[in-house]
């Protein structure tokens, strides 16, 4: 199954985990997944009409997934979904 | 046994030998046929001796080196190459080396070297070149071929600007100070806290309440006093950035805030400044370069900034000390790839670091055809624009 990589600001929706073993043949299904099975996660990541919220990137391995088909976009079992928020510290 | 002498003599019969004043008339009858085509002048001594003076236009392959890295230089084993060096002894041997052991066909050493060429009153070149003082302080520079001293007199030449002399920008002042950069502007409003020097190592217990950038400055003139440190004791907002970015070669972006960084972004893609971009939280870090035009921008890899309640920059969060160490020393190594056009640059490519779990990943970057910014023409960006996002004021009331 693909894992699902979490980055910080989204650990406390996860139970801390950083890492979640997901189901699903598409970055949405995928993602759905990962909602399910950490529901805090679910407003983070979709918008109202269930689309990516679009201060989230997503990557399937290394490539950013609105380059390739979106949710659409079709996933390996041995593949690894990065979510990656922006973030701005500094100081 | 033969002696060295001996040896130096016997190889000199088998070469081929060429006076200055041919070399020199060669110099100045560049591609006439009847002599054949100008000769490539290869000069065979240490780094140390090139850069005091050469002969005009000479190719620089020292003699211990030669075998490695003649093939780079003249890839072409039939055009004539012309060796010389101080006397006419060293570049006899390398003749040797290049006619018959790499099959060089057309190959001379100049009799009497350099040494000769000058009594001859012929012309030389005399880079511009380092102190003794500079030679030595950077010495470890000038051994390095991807920096030598033609990268170090770009580094003296840069001009650099640090967002912020905080955890970000206290390691990357400092090494950045160490490595030459001649200009270093330094902008930030803060003084100098206790909680700060948990971090932000270019501070001190002697510089508390001090402002930042006359702290910083104190620090960088102790380590280096070749470097210009111009200071601003102001935030970026839209009034100033035109004015503070505009000359500087390389911006070293370590603000904590959304709106800033977009703003900067805005205002470096107008001027095409390049921008080596980190940020971190906690034990995470994230670095890329994003030069416009080349690459992507920074709203390219993020379209918007997210709502207050997970951009964590807006409170005060928990960062680990050494962290912003990390990040600040990959921004700075950055910093001296683009100033001497050293290897591959993170351009196009967002570094993750993850200290707890000591790990790199890499995610690639694509320029957005749609950006807002980056997919314009520059002078189409006007000054309201800049920094503004989509929700820009609702986010700014939430984030306080």
């Amino acid at each position: 199954m693909p894992t699902v990589k979490i980055p910080p600001v989204l650990r406390s929706s996860t139970g801390g985990e950083k890492e979640v073993v997901a189901e699903g043949e598409s970055v949405r299904e995928v993602l759905r997944a990962l909602a399910q099975q950490h529901p805090a996660t679910e407003p983070q990541l979709f918008g109202d009409e269930g689309e990516l919220n679009r201060y989230v990137n997503v990557y399937l391995n290394d490539e950013d997934v609105r380059v390739l088909d979106g949710l659409d976009t079709e996933v390996q079992a041995g593949d690894t979904l990065v979510i990656l928020p922006a973030m701005a510290g500094g100081r | 046994m033969a002696t060295g002498a001996d040896l130096i003599r016997k190889i000199k019969e088998q070469i081929k030998e060429v006076d200055p004043r041919e070399v020199h008339e060669h110099l100045h009858d560049n591609g006439n046929a009847s002599n054949g085509g100008a000769p490539v002048i290869v000069d065979v001594r240490e780094q140390h001796e090139f850069e005091e003076s050469h002969l005009p236009g000479a190719i620089h392959v020292p003699r211990g080196h030669l075998e490695s890295r003649i093939e780079g230089k003249v890839g072409d084993k039939a055009s004539p190459v012309v060796l010389y060096c101080a006397s006419g002894q060293r570049s006899a041997l390398a003749a040797d080396t290049l006619q018959s052991l790499l099959g060089y066909e057309d190959v001379a050493s100049m009799t009497g070297g350099i040494t000769l060429w000058k009594d001859r009153g012929y012309e030389v070149e005399t880079p511009v070149s380092l102190t003794p003082e500079q030679k030595s302080r950077y010495s470890r520079h000038l051994l390095l071929p991807e920096v030598g001293l033609e990268g170090q007199l770009k580094l003296l030449n840069a001009k650099v600007l640090l967002l912020g002399a905080g955890g970000l920008g206290s390691p990357t002042a400092l090494y950045l100070a160490a490595a030459g950069v001649g200009t270093l502007g330094i902008v930030d409003d803060d003084v100098v806290d206790v909680s700060n020097l948990q971090r932000q190592v270019i501070h001190s217990e002697d510089t508390l309440g001090e402002p930042k950038v006359d702290s910083a400055e104190q620090a960088i003139k102790k380590l280096n006093p070749d470097v210009n440190v111009v200071k601003y004791a102001t935030r970026l907002d839209a009034s100033n950035v035109m004015e503070i970015i505009e000359g500087y070669d390389v911006i070293v972006d370590g603000v904590d805030n959304f709106p800033t960084r977009y703003l900067l972004n805005d205002a470096t893609v107008r001027l095409k400044i390049p921008v080596v971009s980190a940020s971190i939280l906690g034990f995470d870090g994230q670095l890329s370069v994003f030069a416009p035009y080349e690459g992507p921008c920074y709203r390219c890899l993020y379209p918007t900034p997210p709502p207050a309640e997970l951009a964590p920059s807006c409170g005060a969060n928990g960062v680990l000390g050494v962290l912003p160490g990390t990040m600040g020393l990959l921004q700075a190594t950055e910093v001296v790839k683009l100033v001497t056009e050293a290897g591959d640059p993170l351009i196009g490519r967002l570094l993750l670091y993850d200290a707890l779990a000591a790990e790199f990943n890499e995610l690639k970057v694509r320029r957005d055809p749609d950006c807002p910014i980056c997919s314009r023409d520059p002078d189409s960006i006007a000054d309201d624009e800049m920094g503004v996002f989509p929700d820009y004021e609702a986010f700014c009331a939430a984030a306080g």
